[in-house]
C-alpha cells in the first residue's frame, strides 16, 4: 500500500472507507495478522462497522476487472476486504484479537497467491 | 470392576482386534532414545512426501528439503528430461552442502542447469552427474563417473513426491500406500493448485500433534466456538461416523455438524462473515464450476463409507503426512518433521482451484483464515500435552472408540521399531 502522490488509496466508490486504508490495505496475510495483535478491539470494531456492509459491494465491484489486472487502488480495496476478513474473527467469534486457547501456537503463512 | 461402557465388538476399534482396548503408554512420544529408533525405523524406512509436482514447473526446477529426523537434506529436481529426482545434498568433494540459501540450515528452490558447490566450484548436473571438477589434473586415479551426488529414491504418486531413504525400499511406492490410500487416484489434485503455505516450529513430539487432527473427540469442546453460542456443545458432542485403517494408514470421513453440511445451516447458526461473504470453515458455499470436481466424477474411495452428507475425508498416511479433502472442492496437507523427540516442524498448505475473480479469491482467503485459527487451538495443546505426559505421573491413558486413530498410530510406530530392532537382532546373531 502506497501512493506517493498523496491521492486517494482506493477507488473512488469506495471512498466512504479511506479512513481505514492507510492502516488496512495490507498485501500479506503475515502482515493482516500482526496488525491485529497490534489492535485494540475497539480500533478492530471501528473498522469492522464501516466495511462490513461494503464487502459484497467490493466483490461485485472487483469481479468486473481480471483478477490478474487490477489497478493500485482495486488492489488495496482487494487487500481491506481480506482485513476485514482478518479482524471479523476477533470481532464476531474471539471478542480478542487472539484466539482463544492458541497457546503459544504461531504458524507462519510464507506462501500466499497474488493478489 | 468395569462399568457399562461400548462393547468391543460393536466398535470400529473392535473391527482391528490388532489394536486391542486397552490402556495406551505415550512412552513413545517423551523418550529420547525411541526417538533414536524411530528415525531409523520409520523415517529411514518409510515413503515420505516432501511436496508436489507444481513445485517443480519446468526442466531444471528444483528445492531443497532438511530431513533432520535423518539427518540429511535433500534436493528434489526436474531433470532435463522432465523426471523428477532426489539427491543427498553433499558435495562428493568435502562433504559441504551444495545448495542452500543465506545459511545452510535455509530451504531454497530455484530453476538451473547444474548445481555448483561454493567451496571449490565442483559442478553436478540435474542427473547428479559429476560435471566439472577445478583442476582436475591435480586429483590421482581420478573419474568424474565415479563421483555423482548420492540418488535418493524418488517416486511421484497423483502429483505428490515421495522419497524413501532406505538403500532399497522395502516396498513400492504404491504397495506402502495400499488400497484405501490409492482411493484417491482421479481426484484432480491438477486442477486444485492455488496453494497457500504455512510453518511452524512446535514444542512437541510430532506425533502429539497428529493426534490432534485426527480424531474429532475434541472439536466440540476445543473448537467450541466454530459453532455460535447457542450451538455448543460440551454435553453430548460430536462423533464422527466412519473410520478405517489399511496398514499403517488411517482415514476418517465426517458428514458436517450432526448430520447438517455447514453452507446448509440456518443463517442464525452461523456467524455473520460467513453469508457475507459466502465461505467458512469447509470452504466456499459454492462448489467450484469443474466437471472433474463434481461429486459423481469423484472417485470412490475419497468417501469409502458412502457417508451421505459427506463434509470431508482425513487420510493419514504413515507416518507424517495428511491429506484431507473437503466435500466443498478443495483440499489440505500437512506434514510433521520431528526435530528432536519433543519438538517438531510442521507445514501446512491450502489447495484451492486457481481463482477466476475476486469473489472467488475472497472466498478461498476466508476459508484459510478461519481454518487456520482452528489449527491454533489445536496446536495450542501441544505443549501442555508434551509437559504433562514427560511428567511421567501417568503412565497409561484411556482411549475411546472416537479415538481409535490414536491408537493405530502409536501401535504401528511400535510395530515399526520393533520390526526394525528384529531385523537387527537377525542381522547381529
Ligand atoms: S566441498 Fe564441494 S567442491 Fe569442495
Ligand atoms: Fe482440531
Amino acid at each position: 500500500m502506497s501512493d506517493p502522490s498523496g491521492g486517494p488509496l482506493l477507488p473512488a466508490e469506495f471512498a466512504d472507507l479511506e479512513p481505514f486504508a492507510r492502516r488496512w490495505c495490507l498485501a500479506t496475510e503475515p502482515a493482516r495478522y500482526a496488525e491485529r495483535l497490534n489492535s485494540t478491539m475497539a480500533d478492530m470494531e471501528a473498522f469492522y462497522d464501516a466495511a462490513f456492509g461494503r464487502v459484497r459491494d467490493a466483490m461485485a465491484y472487483l469481479d468486473r476487472f481480471p483478477l490478474q489486472e487490477l489497478s493500485a487502488t482495486q488492489e488495496n480495496l482487494l487487500h481491506l476486504v481480506y482485513s476485514l476478513i482478518m479482524v471479523s474473527l476477533p470481532v464476531e467469534v474471539w471478542h480478542q484479537p487472539r484466539v482463544i486457547d492458541s497457546g503459544t501456537a504461531y504458524f507462519d503463512r510464507y506462501l500466499e497467491p497474488a493478489p | 470392576m468395569a462399568h457399562a461402557g461400548k462393547p468391543a465388538e460393536a466398535s470400529w476399534t473392535g473391527r482391528y482386534p490388532d489394536l486391542g482396548t486397552g490402556l495406551v503408554s505415550y512412552e513413545d512420544s517423551i523418550s529420547p532414545e525411541f526417538y533414536e529408533l524411530e528415525r531409523e525405523a520409520i523415517f529411514k524406512r518409510a515413503w515420505l512426501n516432501v511436496g508436489r509436482v507444481e513445485q517443480l514447473p519446468r526442466k531444471g526446477s528444483f528445492f531443497t528439503k532438511n530431513l533432520d529426523v535423518a539427518k540429511t537434506a535433500v534436493i528434489i529436481a526436474r531433470d532435463m528430461d522432465g523426471r523428477v529426482r532426489a539427491f543427498h545434498n553433499v558435495c562428493r568433494h568435502r562433504g559441504n552442502k551444495l545448495v542452500w540459501e543465506n545459511t545452510p540450515k535455509h530451504e531454497t528452490s530455484g530453476v538451473c542447469r547444474q548445481f555448483m558447490c561454493r567451496y571449490h566450484g565442483w559442478r553436478y548436473g540435474l542427473d547428479g552427474q559429476l560435471k566439472f571438477v577445478l583442476q582436475e589434473e591435480e586429483f590421482f586415479d581420478f573419474d568424474k563417473a565415479d563421483f555423482p551426488l548420492v540418488s535418493v529414491h524418488c517416486e511421484v504418486w497423483e502429483g505428490f513426491i515421495f522419497i524413501n531413504l532406505a538403500d532399497e525400499p522395502s516396498q513400492t511406492l504404491p504397495e506402502f500406500l495400499g488400497p484405501m490410500v490409492r482411493g484417491l487416484e482421479g481426484y484432480p489434485f491438477h486442477l486444485v493448485t492455488e496453494r497457500y503455505a504455512y510453518k511452524a516450529d512446535l514444542l512437541s513430539n510430532w506425533k502429539i500433534y497428529l493426534d490432534a487432527f485426527q480424531e474429532y473427540y475434541h472439536a466440540s469442546v476445543l473448537h467450541s466456538q466454530q459453532q455460535v453460542p447457542s450451538l455448543r456443545s460440551f454435553e453430548s458432542g460430536f462423533k464422527a461416523p466412519y473410520y478405517q485403517t489399511d496398514g499403517p494408514h488411517r482415514l476418517v470421513s465426517t458428514g458436517g455438524w450432526k448430520g447438517v453440511p455447514r453452507h446448509l445451516l440456518p443463517r442464525d447458526q452461523m456467524y455473520p462473515i460467513e453469508p457475507n461473504i459466502e465461505a467458512g470453515l469447509m470452504g466456499p458455499w459454492q462448489r467450484p464450476d469443474i466437471p472433474e470436481l463434481d461429486p459423481a466424477n469423484l472417485p470412490a474411495g475419497l468417501n469409502p463409507g458412502g457417508l451421505d452428507p459427506w463434509s470431508i475425508s482425513n487420510f493419514q498416511i504413515f507416518p507424517n503426512f495428511v491429506i484431507l479433502v473437503y466435500e466443498r472442492g478443495w483440499y489440505l496437507t500437512y506434514q510433521y518433521w520431528p526435530t528432536s523427540h519433543n519438538t517438531h516442524s510442521w507445514e501446512m498448505s491450502y489447495y484451492f482451484p486457481q481463482s477466476q475473480n475476486a469473489s472467488e479469491r475472497i472466498r478461498h482467503e476466508l476459508t484459510a483464515v478461519i481454518s487456520k485459527e482452528a489449527g491454533l487451538q489445536d496446536a495450542g495443546t501441544l505443549d501442555g500435552t508434551q509437559m504433562g505426559l514427560e511428567s511421567r505421573v501417568i503412565d497409561r491413558y484411556p482411549l475411546s472408540d472416537q479415538e481409535i486413530t490414536v491408537r493405530h498410530l502409536h501401535k504401528v510406530t511400535e510395530n515399526w521399531v520393533q520390526s526394525y530392532l528384529r531385523a537387527e537382532k537377525a542381522v547381529r546373531a
